[in-house]
């Protein structure tokens, strides 16, 4: 492996890394009740909403920065960040011809044309653009089978029974330490609500693009998929390249009553820094659901971006026969770390959990799978099956793993499975003899050792993060 | 002039020097036979032809056709129509064997500036071929060579050199670990693929495979060197008075090594 290789291929430009030149409404930097009060003011929020956002906010004047994961970063000021950024025209979400069409470019700029019609045909996107919600589209189209697929900030205003009812019961406001800050100072996001029994007639995805410098990304994301109902999620993320990092706070809340599925995708390309370790974002997100009798949730994730990701998307299986599913790909290049696994908690009889993480660490990249399997009492019968692997490219990386199994029923099955390998000179060499570039050979033998997790993705989007593994991965091997 | 011409060849591996100065023409369409003791630096020598970075060369030469190979990388040697079928072939979880052979055809299909096959095209290709080493259609689509028994890993080599077309064949100890009916498999695949256009290199540590794959030319190597040469009767000769004839040591002595392609 030569140095030169991998440093002539490493400078290789992050693509999503422009700044679109859109004039904003953006809060001073700083963080107190006042700014709260601001932001709620400015999106005409019900008083219980603010009253949540208050409470939260003391809460977490309460709340250390937690310590324990395996990353380490010079402590954020966040008295320095600014908790809102919206584009200065307020676009009605009704028709697009009333976004501002330098959004419309970032967002084709980036592969993601709103024009529905350049759309694929069965992918609805709501676009949020730093603070807010910028379009939804194929709205009418969801509408008709009663389908509710908005921004936050509408589901404000629209349903505000459902949110009422909804919001913070799967992440309480008091979670954590970020979970918290989110609670009180997130400005959108998206919200799905599937009907009884409907399945949902189409791929729903958000888009997240952070744009103004010092600003933190806060949204939320709320699905409630009622009895019997189905859904398949996915949402994609990536910001600007810009020298100093970026907080993104966000938090999922996925409910799955009984009966329905939830599958939920995240493709997230967010800036991951320079070959340095200069710059990039901070991505530390809550993500849980709660899976009902007889629910299912499924979180697959292909983590390629950011300077530090730090996430957990757990499930509480709290129903009986509930099923939990997580797959994941994390890939760390450079100076890129992670710190990602899931929660399993066990509560209802014969419930199910399966986990499969694939780590890859390249460059100088740190990669920790953290997990725990937790089965209570009350859970007869309860089995989990985990899977953790680690490829290594190169001799400067790291990957690590962290299972925690707590089991307080005996007639519980837990299976843990662990390997690590590199990707040998023998495998190089073989793809080699037959003609293939090394390049190429790194991405297919990469590819591989993903497929399990790939192919839990919706099929449009499993093409594209292979290619963006096959991106972020370049110049890996020298 | 010979399809494969290597003059004066020398490699090494660190500091120790493995090669120290092979000569070896080979013609279109024949198969030439190398044998020897362990450690005699054969299987360093089919490294050294494919290009395996592992290796330094510090003198001579080799060509294909005229074309000198050493400052190519292995992916443009295999363009040029060089093959190895290792003799232990790598596993490569979750990659296709199909996949990955298609992507190996439409590489070098690229560099001579051909047309890629498309799926289609390329299955009803292959499937043909496979019939070669009665290869099955279940077993093509798993990964590569994950979970394969010796001789489906053997036979699978087999099968991508059917499908890569190459003009120069290097097989590396292709008999090791078979047992008699995978190697009579093994070498009707190959001797199916002998054509006068095609030149061979015959790596094994015994004669019993020159029994299936008759050889023009036979080479015994010792010590990075080629101490004798001859017609097929020099293989059957070494099998009858064993390595220690030329005054060889081999570590674990030809006949230990026997009872391990029978296992």
């Amino acid at each position: 492996m030569t140095t030169d290789t991998l440093q002539e291929l490493t400078r290789r430009p992050y693509a999503a890394g422009f700044v679109s030149a859109v004039e904003a409404d953006t809060f001073p930097p700083g963080l107190n009740e006042d700014v709260i009060r601001a932001l709620s003011e400015k999106k005409g929020e019900p008083p219980f909403l603010l009253e949540w956002r208050l409470k939260s906010y003391r809460h977490w004047l309460t709340l250390r920065e937690p310590t324990w994961q395996a990353v380490t970063y010079k402590s954020i000021d966040y008295q320095a960040i600014s908790y809102y950024s919206a584009p200065k025209f307020k676009p009605k979400k009704d028709s697009l011809d009333e976004v501002d069409p330098e959004i419309l470019r970032t967002y084709e700029k980036l592969g993601i044309p709103l024009v529905e019609q350049q759309r694929l045909q069965n992918v609805a996107v709501d676009a949020v653009f730093d603070s807010v919600s910028v379009a939804t589209t194929f709205k009418d189209k969801l509408a008709k089978a009663g389908v509710i697929f908005c921004s936050f900030s509408e589901a404000v205003r629209e349903h505000p029974e459902l949110l009422r009812k909804y919001l913070g019961s799967v992440v309480p406001h008091s979670d954590n330490f970020f979970a918290a800050l989110n609670s009180a100072v997130f400005s959108d996001g998206s919200f799905v609500y599937i009907p009884k029994g409907v399945r949902c007639p189409m791929e729903l995805s958000t888009y997240f693009r952070i744009n103004a410098a010092e600003t933190g990304q806060f949204e939320r994301t709320l699905i409630v998929a009622d009895e019997g109902s189905y859904v398949s999620y996915l949402e994609g993320c990536t910001a600007p390249q810009r020298d100093t990092n970026q907080l993104h706070a966000a938090v999922v809340e996925l409910v799955a009553l009984k009966g329905a599925t939830i599958k939920y995708s995240t493709v997230q390309n967010w800036y991951p820094g320079d070959a340095e370790g200069k710059g990039g974002i901070y991505n530390f997100v809550t993500k849980r659901g709660i899976a009902h009798e007889r629910a299912k949730i499924s979180w697959t994730q292909v983590e390629t971006g950011s300077a530090i990701t730090w996430k957990y998307p757990s499930v509480i299986l709290k129903g009986d026969d509930s099923v939990g599913e997580f797959y994941s790909v994390a890939l760390t290049n450079n100076l890129q770390q992670a710190d990602t696994g899931t929660k399993m908690v066990h509560l209802g009889k014969n419930t199910r959990s399966t986990i499969v993480s694939k780590g890859i660490s390249a460059g100088r990249g740190q990669n920790t799978y953290r997990g725990l399997v937790k089965v209570l009492k009350s859970a007869e019968n309860a089995r989990n099956y985990t899977q953790c692997d680690s490829l290594l490219l190169g001799d400067k990386c790291g990957a690590h793993t962290v299972p925690y199994i707590e089991v307080k029923n005996a007639s519980a099955q837990v299976e843990h499975e662990a390997s690590t390998s590199k990707i040998g000179e023998d495998q190089l060499f073989y793809c080699r003899q037959r003609g293939i570039s090394q390049e190429d050979a790194v991405s297919m033998i990469v590819n591989g050792f993903c497929r399990q997790v790939f192919k839990e993705l919706p099929m449009e989007f499993a093409v594209e993060a292979q290619k963006l593994l096959g991106v972020s991965l370049e110049g890996s091997v020298g | 002039m010979a399809l494969l011409s290597v003059r004066n060849l020398h490699a090494r591996v660190g500091d120790k020097d493995i090669l120290k100065g092979i000569d070896l023409e080979v013609g279109a369409g024949e198969v030439h036979a190398i044998m020897g003791p362990n450690g005699s630096g054969k299987s360093t020598l089919a490294s050294v032809l494919a290009g395996r970075d592992a290796y330094e060369v510090t003198k001579g030469e080799v060509l294909l056709d005229g074309k000198s190979l050493l400052e190519l990388a292995p992916e443009a040697r295999a363009a040029e129509g060089v093959f190895l079928a290792f003799q232990y072939p790598v596993e490569i979880p979750g990659v296709g064997n199909l996949h990955f052979l298609r992507t190996a055809l439409n590489a070098q299909r690229r560099v001579k500036g051909l047309e890629e096959l498309d799926a289609m095209d390329f299955l009803q290709m292959a499937k043909e071929k496979s019939k070669l080493v009665q290869l099955d259609a279940a077993f093509m689509n798993r990964s590569v060579n994950e979970g394969f028994s010796g001789g489906e890993k053997k036979r699978n080599e087999i099968f991508q050199m059917a499908v890569l077309e190459p003009r120069l064949a290097i097989l590396d100890e292709t008999d090791s670990g078979l047992d008699i009916d995978a190697l009579r498999t093994v070498a009707g695949g190959v001797n199916g693929l002998r054509s006068p256009q095609r030149a061979m290199v015959v790596i094994t540590h015994y004669q019993r495979l020159l029994d299936y794959i008759v050889p023009d030319k036979v080479h015994v190597m010792a010590s990075g060197r080629i101490i004798r040469s001859g017609g097929r009767e020099l293989a059957l000769e070494l099998e009858e008075k064993g390595y220690g004839w030329l005054g060889l040591q081999d570590g674990k002595g030809a006949a230990t090594k026997g009872g391990e392609a029978r296992r």
